[in-house]
């Protein structure tokens, strides 16, 4: 009898393996996928309004994105945001995560500012709360405020086409341009 | 015309084989000589059809010729010479082709040094390794033709990825594939002695020389994979516990219990089935492994194919060839196997608890790289299995072996007795004692508890394998002949022994005494570490061949004086718009000085990460002796004498010296 061990562990692996194939293995999901946006309070960058709330999200979907003026990562994407904003096909809202206020307007005037708004997250204490582990990451909330997705690093056409347009619909507007032409 | 005649030579391949896995089995069952013959002439034919194959897509590969998909996504017209020959194997297709030609090749090797051995069990092998090539033919030709043409034909590749453009990573892969595939031999003697029933120490004397080559080229392969993730990846670390480090580990620790059980079959005719059972085990797992990496069910930094159809093939020819191994040994080992007495405390009975040690090793490896997958499969959440978990298996498990090792040099077969066993080894353990003190004491001032653990460990192994060696020459009447009377074998099995206690003196002191740090250095600032101040001196822009690169000065001083200047770069490949870090070193025996380029700022500072790695070349040095014991064990002149001279189980058994 014991000499039939092997091919029954080995059966065992197989239908493991039957499984493990019909999943994708490069899918991270968030916790927070499905749940409400984790509340914030944090200061624009603008100072117009001066500070915005969670609530201030909702309404319409919206696409926060964690970004630093230190970051490669938020360069690569810049000029994919930057093309968003011009569409107007989202609102997007910006979170400058743990960076320095000057550091961040230059940075934001030398490459353009696609965001609706831009928050400052100095301390990085939002991060946590939003479980923001490398920047860029992208949130997309849909109108009650849920987050629906999350980008892990650059966000790309292929990524916003295939992955977070399904989810938030089809938003056509013409006027809708809402990013701060530089 | 060329890349069709290399498909050509493919399907050719394929054909030849399934007459090499069917026709010897027929020949089996019949009794009939010519058909049992045909296995040599189809290994030999086997071997031509896919090394045409395997020149056709190299010549795609050194022409440029982009029409073939697979060169235009991994070839590219800057690509420096060598590595276009490297490319071949650098992707999915080409890896599974040079694989296949590998075992083709010991296929070839097989039929050529087993002349001497009876028919029928010489056939038997080949038709096992037969079925085993049909397997990955089909496998290529039906899923992963590396021969496709693309249109419209690109006007440049897409380039080899470069993170494989390094010398090291050039040679990995076929040292790999060698120990992998090699252990495809040590499977098909398995199978053949399944069937014929013919399980004896003769047995385990024809398929020792053959494990002990494979074992060698993957413990190579290992050695090399570990150095270039070391020097490549920009991390200084040397083993990342990654799933496809892993899945060529399992083979390697399965590998090394099946050198040591066969060791004891073939001496003392014990462990019959225990041992075939391992070798079954061995290239299992060497399947497995290619399973993990070629399906993507796994993620890790190798993972480069994912495709469903091809990861559902590689399952059912493991299920086709693992479960029908292991079936026929549930159903033939009972009636092969002997229950002969063993003796705890005796060579034997010590190799046991090695292999015990080691495959409880391989086991916790096996668990901890399939735990995600198992959880992801019960829809329990995603999560992964890092370095603490394999670091707490691992640990515990090679302390016992590396005493063992000491041990077991000096307790005979049959049955030991602790008395003189001690008093050969009494030496070796004072002087390693002595020098688990020193060694970190005169080296470091300090003696931190993992140090010196590590050091007496390596000492013990070191000295104890020695004095084996050392007993041997003092008994005869010259060094001179004392040292020519040594068999290679015995020489192999203590230069392994040896560079076992090499490596894990490596891994101490790296763990113990190394040092890293992250900085931020203006230039011409400076970071100490280690004793050894870094300075930033600047940044420059270089051009490679292929390849635009930022290339950092920094200066490494001690004490004020100059001890080298390092050239980190970061390097952009416009081909595959990727960058890598290319880490720059001042290797020593003593000590390595690393340091990779991070991010450049604004304000001309650099982020750097500076390392100091106190014998870290040691691990891999203890690789390669290893790999040399393993070259001299498997030319030990007993396996070709006893060829020669004499089939008969017995007699070669008794002549057989330890």
């Amino acid at each position: 009898m014991r000499y039939a061990i092997p091919i029954a562990v080995l059966a065992g692996l197989l239908v493991l393996f039957m499984v493990g194939l019909q999943r994708d293995p490069r899918l991270v999901p968030s916790p927070l996928v499905s749940k409400p946006a984790p509340a914030f309070d944090l200061p624009t960058l603008d100072g117009t309004p001066p500070r915005m709330r969670t609530a201030d999200l909702r309404g319409a979907p919206v696409l926060v994105n964690f970004f630093a003026s230190w970051c490669a990562g938020c360069q690569d994407e810049h000029p994919y945001l930057m093309e968003l904003a011009r569409s107007g096909r989202v609102r997007l809202v910006g979170v400058d995560y743990k960076d320095a206020a000057d550091d961040v307007h230059a940075w934001l005037g030398r490459h353009g500012n696609p965001y609706a708004s831009v928050l400052a997250d100095a301390d990085g204490r939002t991060g946590i709360d939003w479980g923001v582990y490398g920047v860029p990451e992208t949130f997309v909330l849909d109108a009650a405020g849920t987050i629906v997705y999350k980008q892990i690093g650059p966000m790309t056409q292929q990524a916003f086409e295939h992955n977070i347009m399904p989810l938030i619909g089809n938003r056509e507007s013409g006027n809708g341009n809402r990013g701060g032409q530089p | 015309m060329i890349p069709e005649f290399g498909h050509f030579a493919l399907i050719l391949a394929l054909a030849v084989a399934l007459l090499q896995a069917s026709l010897p089995l027929i020949g089996w069952r019949r009794r009939d000589a010519r058909l049992l013959g045909f296995a040599t002439s189809a290994a030999h034919g086997q071997f031509v059809c896919v090394a045409v194959a395997y020149g056709c897509l190299t010549y795609a590969f050194v022409t440029k010729d982009f029409s073939v998909a697979y060169v235009a996504q991994n070839d590219h017209s800057l690509l420096p010479l060598i590595y276009r020959i490297s490319a071949v194997w650098g992707a999915h297709e080409g890896s599974l082709l040079l694989w296949v030609t590998i075992l083709a090749g010991w296929t070839l090797a097989v039929s050529i040094f087993n002349r001497r051995l009876p028919a029928d069990m010489s056939a038997l092998v080949l038709s096992a390794l037969g079925a085993v090539s049909v397997g990955f033919y089909l496998f290529i030709l039906l899923t992963s033709n590396p021969f496709t043409r693309l249109v419209p034909v690109p006007e440049e590749g897409r380039d080899l990825n470069p993170i494989l453009q390094d010398p090291g990573l050039a040679i990995h892969p076929p040292m790999l594939y060698m120990g992998y595939v090699g252990f495809s031999v040590a499977f098909a003697f398995a199978i053949a002695a399944l069937i014929t029933g013919r399980l004896d120490a003769a047995w385990a004397r024809w398929t020792r020389p053959w494990t002990t080559t494979a074992w060698m080229f993957l413990t190579m392969g290992i050695t090399l994979g570990s150095w270039w993730a070391y020097k490549e990846l920009g991390w200084g670390g040397w083993w990342f516990w990654d799933p496809v480090e892993n899945a060529s580990f399992m083979p390697w620790l399965a590998g090394t219990a099946l050198i040591h059980s066969l060791a004891v079959t073939e001496k003392r005719g014990l462990l019959k089935g225990w041992t075939v059972l391992l070798a079954i085990l061995a290239f299992s797992l060497s399947l497995l492994g290619t399973f993990l990496v070629r399906s993507g069910v796994l993620v890790s930094v190798h993972a480069f194919a994912t495709d469903p159809s091809r990861g559902e093939f590689i399952l059912g020819f493991m299920a086709v060839v693992v479960g029908g191994a292991l079936g026929l040994y549930a159903w033939r080992a009972p009636r092969l196997a002997t229950s002969a007495e063993l003796k705890l405390f005796s060579r034997e009975g010590l190799l046991l608890f090695n292999n015990v040690f080691l495959l409880a090793a391989a086991g916790g490896v096996l668990l901890g790289t399939l735990y995600p997958l198992v959880l992801d499969a019960l829809g329990l959440g995603k999560l992964s299995v890092g370095p603490p978990y394999f670091n707490a298996v691992f640990l515990p498990l090679i302390v016992p072996l590396l005493l063992l090792v000491g041990l077991a040099a000096v307790v005979p077969w049959k049955r030991g007795e602790a008395a003189p066993a001690w008093r050969r080894l009494r030496i070796p353990a004072a002087a390693a004692v002595v020098a688990a003190v020193l060694l970190p004491l005169a080296t470091y001032g300090r003696l931190p508890a993992f140090a010196v653990a590590g050091s007496l460990l390596a000492a013990w192994t070191v000295f104890a394998a020695v004095q084996d060696v050392w007993k041997r020459v003092r008994s005869k009447p010259s060094l001179a002949a004392g040292i020519a009377g040594v068999p290679r074998a015995v020489w192999g099995m203590t230069l392994a022994h040896v560079g076992l206690g090499v490596w894990a003196l490596g891994v101490s002191y790296v763990v113990s005494f190394g040092a890293e740090k992250d900085v931020r250095l203006a230039p011409n600032a400076g970071a100490d570490l280690g004793g050894y101040t870094f300075t930033f001196r600047d940044e420059k822009e270089t051009q490679g061949p292929n390849y635009l690169a930022q290339r950092g000065t920094v200066t490494v001083e001690r004490g004020g004086s100059l001890v080298t200047t390092l050239y980190p770069e970061k390097r952009q490949f416009p081909s595959q718009g990727t960058v890598m870090t290319q880490s720059s070193i001042d290797a020593g025996l003593m000590r390595d000085l690393y340091v990779s380029l991070g991010e450049g700022y604004e304000d001309g500072s650099w982020s750097l990460r500076v390392y100091v790695k106190p014998m870290v070349r040691l691990i891999w040095g203890g690789g390669v002796l290893m790999f040399l014991g393993g070259g001299l064990a498997a030319s030990d002149r007993r396996y070709r004498l006893a060829r020669a001279a004499e089939r008969s189980a017995a007699q070669a058994s008794e002549a057989a010296l330890a």
